[in-house]
C-alpha cells in the first residue's frame, strides 16, 4: 500500500496510463496518488493539458490528447511526480527528472529502477538538458527495452552506500 | 529607539507582515536571532508545492531572496536587527535583546510575534550521543554551511520534514539507511515518500527508535516495532549501523514571549501544542500585540506568508493607518488561506483553527 510504502499497486499505476498505442506519441504520465495544495504542474502547462479543478487540492487530470510530451511539467512539478513515457518500435523513452550531481553522461549505460527502487534494467541514456528556466531540476532522457515502460521509474544516484 | 512597529522572527511569516507595513508606509523594526533573514526559508533548497500565487514550484531559498528584494525598497523606513535575540517582551511594548552579549531596550507602539517554531525531540536511551541531530539542524549543516552530519543516517518520522530531508541527505552524498514512523502510514505527502523510496529507501511503519548505541558518539541504533499502543513489543529489535539519527518528529510553536507578556495561550494539538488566542486580525489577548506563522499553529510557509499579509495590514489599521481597498484585500487574503487549508492534508489545522473558534 502506498500510505505505508510509498510504492503505489500495479492497479493505481495503470489507472494514470493511456493505452499503450496513445504512447507512440511521448505523453506525461502523472503519479500524484493523493490530494494535496498544489497546482504548478497545471499552470506551467504550455499546452494547457494539464488541469488541477477548483479546490487546488484535488488531483491534477490530464488531456492526452492535448499533451505533447514537451516535458516542461516535468521539472516544475516539486513531487518529481511526472515523467513523460514513449514507445518507439521496441524501445521505449522515458524522460525523467534528475536532481543529483554528478549529471549521468550522454551515451553512459545506467541502472533504471522501479518505483520500489529495484534494479529493474539497463538503459542507454539518449539526452541530458539542464537550463536556467528548469531551476536545477535536470531532465534526463532515457531509453530501454519497450517492455519496461510501465515499471520504470528512475536511474541509480550517485550517493555513497 | 523607538519604532512605530517591532516584528520579531523574520521568517517568511515576519518578512511579508514588514513588506506590507512598508508598503503603507510603517516604520518597522525587525529582529532576527539567526546570522540571516528567511527563517526556516533559508535552508529550503526543494521547490515549493502550494499555488503558484504562493510561488510554488521554487525553491525556498529563492522565495527568500524575492521577499528580502521586496524589503530593500524601503531603506529608510525599515531597521534589521540580526544575531539578535529577544529575551525579555513587556506590556509597554518594551523588548529587550541580546546582541554580542549586549544587552539593550528597543520600544514600539504595536508588537507582531513571528517566532515560528521548535522542533520537538524524541525520548530514547542515549538519545544525547553526538549524532543524535534535530532535522533542522541538519538541514542547516548542509544547505546553509555546506557541512554532511555523517555518512550513514537513520530518519525518524514521516512527515513531510522527515521526507524532504531524507532527500537533501541523499543529494549531499549521504546514505540514508531507512525511515522509521511510529504511526501506520506515512504521514507526509505521498509523493516525497514515492521520491526517496524509488532510490532504494525503506520505509517502516509501527517502528521508532529503542536506543542509540554508542561510546563517544553514535553508532549504531536499535529499533523495534510498537504496538497499537505505541508501546515497543520486546523481541522486535533490530540493529542497523549507522553515524546518525535524525529526529523529524514534528514542531511545537515557540509562544514562550507570549506567556511572558501574559498574552492568553491555550493548548490545542491539532496546531503543534501551545498557541497564543488570536483574534480574526491576529491580534493577541493583549492590546496591539499580534502574532502569525508557525507560532499560531504548525502549516506551511505558503499560510504563513498570507498570514503575514493579513497581519501586516491590520496593524496598520490598528495604528490609525489609512489602507486602500483594505476590506476586499482581506478578503481576498482569507479566502486564499481557506483554499490552501481543504483536501485531508488541511485537515488538522481545520480542526485546530476550529478549537481556537475564530475565523483565521
Ligand atoms: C524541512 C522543511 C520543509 C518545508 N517545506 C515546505 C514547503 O514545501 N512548502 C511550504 O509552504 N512550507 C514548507 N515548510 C514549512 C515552512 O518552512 C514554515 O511553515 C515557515 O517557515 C513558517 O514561517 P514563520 O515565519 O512562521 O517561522 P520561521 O520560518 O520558523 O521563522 C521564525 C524566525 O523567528 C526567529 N526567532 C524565534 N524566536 C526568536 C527570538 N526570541 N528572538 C529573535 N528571533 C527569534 C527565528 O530565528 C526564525 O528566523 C517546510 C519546513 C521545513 C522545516
Ligand atoms: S509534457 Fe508538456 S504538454 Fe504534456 S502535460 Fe507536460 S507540459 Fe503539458
Ligand atoms: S505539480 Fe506535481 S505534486 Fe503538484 S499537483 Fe501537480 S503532479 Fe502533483
Amino acid at each position: 500500500m502506498i500510505e505505508k510504502t510509498g510504492v503505489p499497486t500495479r492497479t493505481q499505476i495503470l489507472k494514470e496510463f493511456p493505452d499503450l498505442i496513445v504512447l507512440k506519441k511521448p505523453k506525461a504520465i502523472i503519479e500524484c496518488y493523493k490530494d494535496i495544495p498544489c497546482n504548478p504542474c497545471d499552470t506551467s502547462c504550455p499546452f494547457d493539458a494539464i488541469h488541477v479543478p477548483q479546490d487546488i487540492n484535488q488531483r491534477p487530470q490530464i488531456n492526452f490528447d492535448k499533451c505533447t510530451g514537451c516535458g516542461v511539467c516535468v521539472y516544475h512539478c516539486p513531487g518529481l511526480a511526472i515523467t513523460v513515457r514513449q514507445i518507439k518500435a521496441d524501445k521505449a523513452i522515458l524522460k525523467i527528472p534528475y536532481e543529483f550531481v554528478p549529471l549521468p553522461q550522454k551515451d553512459a549505460i545506467v541502472k533504471v529502477l522501479d518505483r520500489s527502487g529495484k534494479h529493474l534494467t539497463d538503459g542507454l541514456i539518449k539526452q541530458v538538458r539542464i537550463n536556467e528556466s528548469q531551476d536545477k531540476t535536470a531532465i534526463i532522457t532515457i531509453e530501454i527495452e519497450a517492455k519496461h515502460i510501465i515499471e520504470a521509474m528512475t536511474i541509480e544516484v550517485p550517493y555513497g552506500s | 529607539m523607538h519604532k512605530e512597529v517591532i516584528i520579531i522572527g523574520a521568517g517568511p511569516a515576519g518578512l511579508t507582515a514588514a513588506s506590507q507595513l512598508l508598503k503603507i508606509g510603517v516604520e518597522v523594526m525587525l529582529i532576527d536571532r539567526n546570522d540571516l533573514v528567511g527563517g526556516q526559508l533559508t535552508k529550503q533548497t526543494h521547490m515549493f508545492f502550494g499555488s503558484e500565487k504562493q510561488h510554488a514550484s521554487k525553491r525556498g531559498i529563492d522565495i527568500l531572496t524575492m521577499l528580502d528584494e521586496k524589503l530593500k525598497q524601503y531603506p529608510n523606513k525599515l531597521t534589521v536587527f540580526t544575531q539578535t535575540t529577544v529575551v525579555g517582551l513587556y506590556n509597554d511594548k518594551v523588548v529587550t535583546c541580546i546582541k554580542d552579549d549586549r544587552y539593550f531596550k528597543l520600544s514600539a507602539d504595536a508588537i507582531i510575534i513571528a517566532t515560528g517554531a521548535s522542533e520537538k525531540s524524541l525520548p530514547f536511551e542515549n538519545n544525547d550521543l553526538p549524532g543524535v541531530y534535530a532535522a533542522g539542524a541538519v538541514q542547516t549543516l548542509m544547505n546553509v554551511y555546506g557541512v554532511k552530519p555523517g555518512h550513514k543516517v537513520l530518519m525518524v518520522g514521516s512527515g513531510n520534514i522527515g521526507l524532504i530531508v531524507s532527500y537533501q541527505l541523499m543529494q549531499a552524498g549521504v546514505h540514508v539507511v531507512g525511515l522509521v514512523e511510529a504511526a501506520d502510514h506515512i504521514s507526509g505527502y505521498l509523493v516525497h515518500a514515492s521520491k526517496i523510496k524509488r532510490l532504494g529507501v525503506d520505509l517502516w511503519m509501527n517502528t521508532s527508535v529503542k536506543k542509540a548505541i554508542g561510546v563517544d558518539s553514535v553508532e549504531a541504533v536499535e529499533i523495534w516495532q510498537l504496538d497499537d499502543q505505541w508501546q515497543g513489543i520486546p523481541g522486535t529489535e533490530k540493529q542497523l549501523e549507522v553515524d546518525t539519527i535524525c529526529i523529524a518528529v514534528g514542531l511545537a510553536p515557540l509562544t514562550e514571549l507570549l506567556q511572558q507578556i501574559g498574552a492568553e495561550v491555550v493548548y490545542i494539538r491539532e496546531l503543534g501544542g501551545n498557541v497564543p488566542r488570536v483574534n480574526k486580525h491576529y491580534e493577541t489577548s493583549i492590546n496591539n500585540v499580534f502574532a502569525c506563522g508557525d507560532v499560531t499553529g504548525i502549516e506551511e510557509a505558503s499560510s504563513a506568508m498570507i498570514a503575514g499579509e493579513i497581519t501586516g495590514i491590520e496593524t496598520a489599521l490598528k495604528l490609525g493607518y489609512h489602507v486602500p481597498n483594505h476590506t476586499a484585500k482581506l478578503t481576498q487574503l482569507h479566502c486564499d488561506l481557506d483554499t490552501l487549508r481543504q483536501g485531508p492534508h488541511g485537515s488538522k489545522i481545520r480542526q485546530g483553527i476550529a478549537k481556537l473558534g475564530v475565523q483565521l
